[in-house]
């Protein structure tokens, strides 16, 4: 089918598509994992589930990263398989690889029964909340494992997402990415409300934002008869076709894509469902979509639509603009910390969109760079959030955080760093990140741009400066929370994030040539 | 003057040690903290000991070489090679720098010997628990020791001013030991601050030498100071003087070294007595090419010298704090010694000579007053002292010895090296002869007075201590100090009966030191011929001893100090004002400048900074009310967002 609507007039020559499961071999590996993980759910005890699910993810990465890291040892441009459909080329295997490291420390605090007694998640998703029922089952120490193979297929479609060389894939990988995410949202074990409620959010906006993508991909299929990128970019090139189709469907269709990377002003869900969601799931959206979204955008913008790019660049331009100035300026008034991180994310959005518009190599390595190290500096960071406790669960009030060092020094010490990382101080990933985007951005000639960036980095570095005020120089709660010591799994997700932040902070050089490695195949 | 400088080589290659020791006794000591509590003040004597060894070694093997070879660098590394700006570290091996070496690493090492005792007696009372404290404090002494080093070994300006610097540092550091009195540690600010005024002096004046000749080196800027202009040379030598005032508490900024007094005693005599406090006169004797150019700067030294040495003389006879008035003193002759700078040629050698002596015997009269306050449960206050000559004999009688050198009794140390530059001064021409010459002598005079008194309140006469209880409650029991306290004090007894004269004697110092100073010149013919001076000098003294012996010898002394007096005795026990004279010059316009910017920075800077922020703050409360929890809302804005885009991108082709 994909075929059959990549070629126009194919009917007659419909025929299989070559399909290379070498190069193929991390993505169908975690799809046939997720796979897996639906039958252990429904032929294992309920005890045994979750050891179960436990070994089959981690062998899952183990043998999705060996075969990766094989992959990189050869082929060194990339290459295009399923008729043209995926497009595996050197920033899709960083993209996956960056998106396996990244999944699989979430997959760690998602993984993790001890900072949690029995889990971040719901033991039984059915039982409707504030029910007798719930509060029993709100002690209950098993989980939903389900939230394993739910994790694994939005994994895989994330991976399908940041490949996808054609708009209907690329539509595909998108659903299939974000449906187990809403469902993965409402599966939280306290505060059951708050989490559906920002599953039920999530779903309606995100459908409202595929419709966006879908009519998009409608009408450029219009007008480029052609659903691949290199169709379209093909056809851009000089053509006396209508430009309103071009122009109509490229905005619907990034409206689509700028939503799932929760850019402003199509960032509304970003705080409520950060806050909602089970801070595991909230980790592995914070990480793993946005590296996914933009993934996607930089492919979608720098092979379809380079060469009609100076009729859209200013529009970007206002809406990276809008992006940090919404992430810096509400982050300011924010007291939940969960939130807060959701307003940095969404500054950060528009930092990386500032990356993605400037359309060369250097633009290109640095976004995927600086995805990189955002991704394991928010996996920590939400790492943290998940053990500073009390009796009603997680304490993210910022009131709550007061004088943290005074009582936990390790984890005020941590968090304080992963913080400077965000807000981009020297000697953190956040900082090399930073400006290496700014310097492509620069070079594209975005002077303007790359001051307001500025402006609002040092407004933004205000909230994070202000967090660590509070928990060094205030007095603490008395009825505070307290620090749950973590299990083996979250401490080694938080290692994971603290020390790939501090290595790309001071050792950059490695990751950037990867990341510079090649360009696109298409 | 010195248009080529031979390397150092053989012995004298060696030299970095002299250096190297004393510093890495302070790197060990600081390091090894309270672990260095069983060993710290050995370790810390012998890296002195050991480079006093080295600095002989040095000196024995210059003293068999030929004048001409005297004067010799060792080349160390290149310490700022930035453009223009070339400066290597290197030490400069003279007759002078090699004179002060023995002198700091001779005294410092009796000091270091003296510490030994003198700490480990102050912490068990103080603290009780002894020898907690002590190895910091060698850490510190060693600090200094290797900072003033690099200060008189320096071969280059800003070598010397590193020196300058580290040994402010320890001064300082060592100033404000007894961190648990606030008198310490206002004590230390006072200094600190004092001394950046006359820093900056000699910073800007370095800068001055770098603009005109683009090099801070010795060598060349002394073969080449002919090429400043006569302005310059005169802004030089009056910075490096206000470098000179602040390092060695010179007026207007002598206030810092009485109130130095509150560190441990050991330091008073060491760094604020024998070595540190000299080193403007170091500064002024080293940079002598460019004072021998000038003669109106030469005349600006000249009158801060004697104004100092007058000040000194007057406040010493006013305070009744044992080392407050030793304090003066130090002042008022180091006056001496910066009014003998001051003359050129025909006193270079002179001022040296007198800070070799008063090295010496100050000292010892600070190690005296040490050992005294020791027995005496670390009483300061003379009026209450009297009498101890009999509990104390053998820091009576070395005290004596220290005290008569200082005063120019026949034949002793200070006789002879300072009834020189009294003679010197009364050389010149004219009025100057009158002026300068006057004052010193009556400076001489006031001395005698001064000393005298000390000496009378504090060794003779009845023991008013009896009847008295120290500060803590506890009854004075006087007695003699240990063996590592007394040895040291009766070796600087020896060198302040004996050093004058082995270093007059046929003009040894001074002819040792022409490759550095150039020759010593016979003054001219003043207006009194100089035998009559000599006899002036004595008998001034004389007469000074006896008044103090008629007023404070022959009657009895209260207890608590007459609190209705003559004005210039209150002037005098007020430091003649100078407190108030720099608070007024210094620190008021200080205040006003900060009170000023302060209120700039709240009104203009902080009303910008805050108003942004308040502007933020605002934007973000008023833009959250956006974020209503309901998804219709949400679907709105992201649909308003799309049609705006949409309509952006569209537009944008017509």
């Amino acid at each position: 089918m994909i075929s059959f609507l990549a070629q126009p007039g194919g009917l007659d020559a419909l025929q299989a598509p070559e399909i290379d499961y070498w190069a193929m071999a991390p993505l169908l590996i975690v799809l046939g994992a997720a796979c897996v993980g639906v039958l252990v759910e429904a032929f294992l005890a309920k005890p045994q589930r979750w050891p179960v699910q436990v070994i089959l993810t981690v062998l899952t990465f183990a043998f999705a990263g060996l075969t990766l890291g094989l992959r990189l040892t050869k082929d060194p441009k990339g290459l295009t398989t399923v008729a043209g459909a995926l497009s595996i080329d050197r920033p899709a295997l960083f993209l996956w690889g960056t998106l396996l490291a990244l999944g699989f420390g979430a997959m760690l605090m998602i993984a993790d029964r001890s900072v949690e007694p029995g889990g971040s998640f719901v033991a039984s998703a059915a039982i409707r909340p504030g029910t007798i029922q719930d509060r029993a089952q709100a002690g209950q120490h098993g989980m939903q494992t389900e939230v394993f193979p739910l994790a694994l297929f939005a994994l895989a479609g994330m991976m399908t997402f940041v490949a996808a060389n054609d708009l209907l894939t690329m539509f595909i990988a998108l659903e299939v990415m974000s449906l187990p995410l809403y469902l993965m949202c409402g599966l939280a074990r306290r505060r059951r409300l708050i989490s559906q409620e920002a599953a039920l959010k999530y779903f309606l906006l995100g459908a409202f934002a595929s419709a966006f993508f879908l009519y998009g991909l409608a009408l450029l299929y219009g007008y480029a008869q052609s659903v691949k990128l290199a169709d379209i970019a093909e056809a851009t090139g000089g053509t006396d076709r209508s430009d309103t189709l071009l122009y109509a469907g490229f905005g619907l269709l990034l409206v689509g894509l700028l939503f799932k990377a929760s850019v402003g002003p199509f960032h509304t869900w970003t705080p409520d469902v950060y806050q909602g969601a089970p801070t595991p799931v909230t980790a592995f959206m914070g990480a793993c979509t946005k590296v996914a979204a933009f993934g996607a955008i930089l492919r979608v913008l720098q092979v379809a639509f380079k060469a009609s790019s100076w009729e859209w660049e200013y529009v970007l331009w206002a809406v990276a603009i809008v992006s940090m100035a919404i992430g810096a300026i509400l982050g300011i008034t924010q007291t939940d910390v969960k939130r807060m991180i959701a307003y940095s994310s969404i500054a950060h959005a528009g930092f990386l969109l500032l990356g993605s518009i400037a359309l060369n190599h250097d633009g290109l390595s640095s976004t995927l760079f600086y995805l990189l190290t955002y991704g394991f500096t928010t996996l920590a960071a939400f790492g943290v959030v998940s053990l500073v406790r009390n009796a009603d669960g997680e304490a993210t009030h910022l009131s709550q955080w007061a004088g943290l060092a005074k009582r936990s020094p390790l984890v005020a010490a941590v968090f304080s760093f992963l913080l400077l990382a965000l807000a981009g101080i020297p000697l953190t990933s956040g900082f090399i990140g930073k400006f290496v985007v700014f310097r492509a951005a620069l070079a594209e000639g975005m002077g303007p741009l790359v001051v307001v960036a500025l402006i609002a980095s040092a407004v933004a570095a205000f909230f994070y400066l202000r967090v660590i005020v509070l928990m060094y120089f205030s007095e603490p709660a008395a009825d505070g929370p307290a620090v749950s010591v973590p299990g083996a799994f979250t401490t080694a997700a938080i290692t994971l994030g603290v020390v790939v932040t501090l290595l790309l902070g001071v050792l950059p050089g490695f990751a950037l040539d990867w990341a510079g490695a090649a360009g696109f195949v298409f | 003057m010195t248009e080529h400088v031979a390397q150092a080589t053989g012995i004298a290659s060696w030299a970095w040690l002299l250096i190297a020791f004393p510093a890495l006794g302070a790197t060990i000591l600081l390091l090894a903290g309270k672990k260095a509590r069983g060993w710290g003040h050995l370790l810390g004597s012998a890296t002195v000991i050991a480079s006093f060894a080295v600095g002989l070694a040095t000196f024995l093997d210059a003293v068999g070489r030929s004048p001409e070879e005297r004067v010799r660098e060792l080349h160390l590394f290149s310490w700022i090679p930035v453009q223009a700006l070339q400066v290597d570290f290197g030490l400069r091996l003279d007759p002078l720098s090699l004179v002060f070496v023995l002198l700091i690493t001779g005294v410092g090492s009796l000091i270091h010997i003296y510490s030994i005792g003198y700490m480990a007696h102050d912490q068990e009372h103080r603290v009780g628990k002894a020898n907690e404290e002590r190895s910091r404090f060698f850490a510190y002494l060693n600090l200094f020791v290797s900072a003033m080093l690099i200060l008189v070994l320096g071969n280059g300006f800003v070598t010397l001013y590193f020196g300058w610097e580290g040994v402010g540092l320890a001064s300082y550091l060592l100033i404000a030991f007894y961190q648990h009195r606030p008198a310490a540690a206002t004590a230390a600010k006072k200094a600190f601050l004092m001394n950046r005024v006359g820093d900056l002096g000699l910073a800007i004046a370095i800068f001055i030498m770098f603009n005109r000749l683009g090099t801070t080196q010795y060598t060349e800027v002394f073969s080449r100071a002919g090429e400043f202009t006569q302005p310059e040379l005169l802004a030089i030598a009056l910075l490096l003087l206000l470098g000179a005032c602040g390092k060695s508490g010179q007026f207007p900024l002598q206030a810092w070294l009485p109130d130095a007094m509150e560190g441990p005693t050991p330091v008073s005599a060491l760094i604020h007595a024998a070595t540190m406090v000299t080193a403007g006169v170091y500064l002024i004797a080293r940079s002598n090419p460019i004072y021998n150019l000038t003669p109106d700067g030469r005349l600006g030294v000249v009158i801060i010298g004697t104004i100092t040495l007058l000040i000194g003389c007057i406040v010493g006879c006013a305070y009744d704090d044992f080392k407050k008035v030793l304090a003066y003193s130090t002042v008022s002759q180091i006056g001496y010694m910066i009014l003998a700078v001051g003359l050129g040629p025909i006193g270079y050698a002179l001022g040296i000579m007198h800070l070799l002596t008063h090295g010496f015997f100050k000292a010892g009269l600070f190690l005296g007053a040490g050992s005294v306050m020791h027995g005496m449960n670390d009483e300061g206050n003379i009026r209450k002292m009297g009498g101890l000559r009999k509990h104390m004999p053998i820091t009576f009688v070395t005290w004596t010895l220290g005290y008569l050198a200082l005063i120019g009794f026949p034949f002793l140390s200070g006789y002879y090296s300072k009834d020189a530059i009294i003679e010197a001064a009364f050389s010149q021409e004219g009025w100057r002869a009158w002026v300068f010459g006057g004052a010193a002598l009556l400076g001489a005079g006031l001395t005698a007075f001064y000393m005298t008194r000390l000496f009378l309140l504090v060794f003779m006469g009845e023991e008013r201590w009896k009847k008295l209880k120290s500060a803590d409650g506890r009854d004075y029991h006087p007695h003699e100090s240990p063996l590592t306290m007394t040895v040291p004090m009766i070796i600087l007894a020896i060198g302040s009966v004996a050093v004058g004269f082995l270093l007059s004697k046929g003009n040894t110092l001074a002819t040792w030191l022409e490759p550095a100073l150039g020759e010593l010149q016979e003054g001219g013919h003043g207006p009194i011929p100089h035998e009559i001076v000599g006899w002036l000098v004595l008998a001034l003294s004389a007469l000074g001893a006896l008044t103090a012996y008629l007023i404070h010898g022959r009657k009895s002394v209260a207890v608590e100090r007459p609190l209705k007096v003559a004005f210039p005795i209150r002037a005098a026990r007020n430091d003649l004002y100078a407190n108030a004279i720099n608070e007024a010059i210094f620190a008021r316009p200080g205040t006003w400048l900060t009170r000023a910017l302060v209120f700039v920075d709240n009104k203009g800077v902080d009303g910008v900074v805050l108003g942004s922020a308040a502007l933020l703050q605002g934007s973000s409360s008023r833009l959250r009310r956006m974020q209503t929890g309901f998804v219709r809302s949400y679907a709105l804005s992201m649909l308003v967002g799309s049609v705006i885009v949409m309509a952006a991108l569209i537009l944008v082709r017509f």
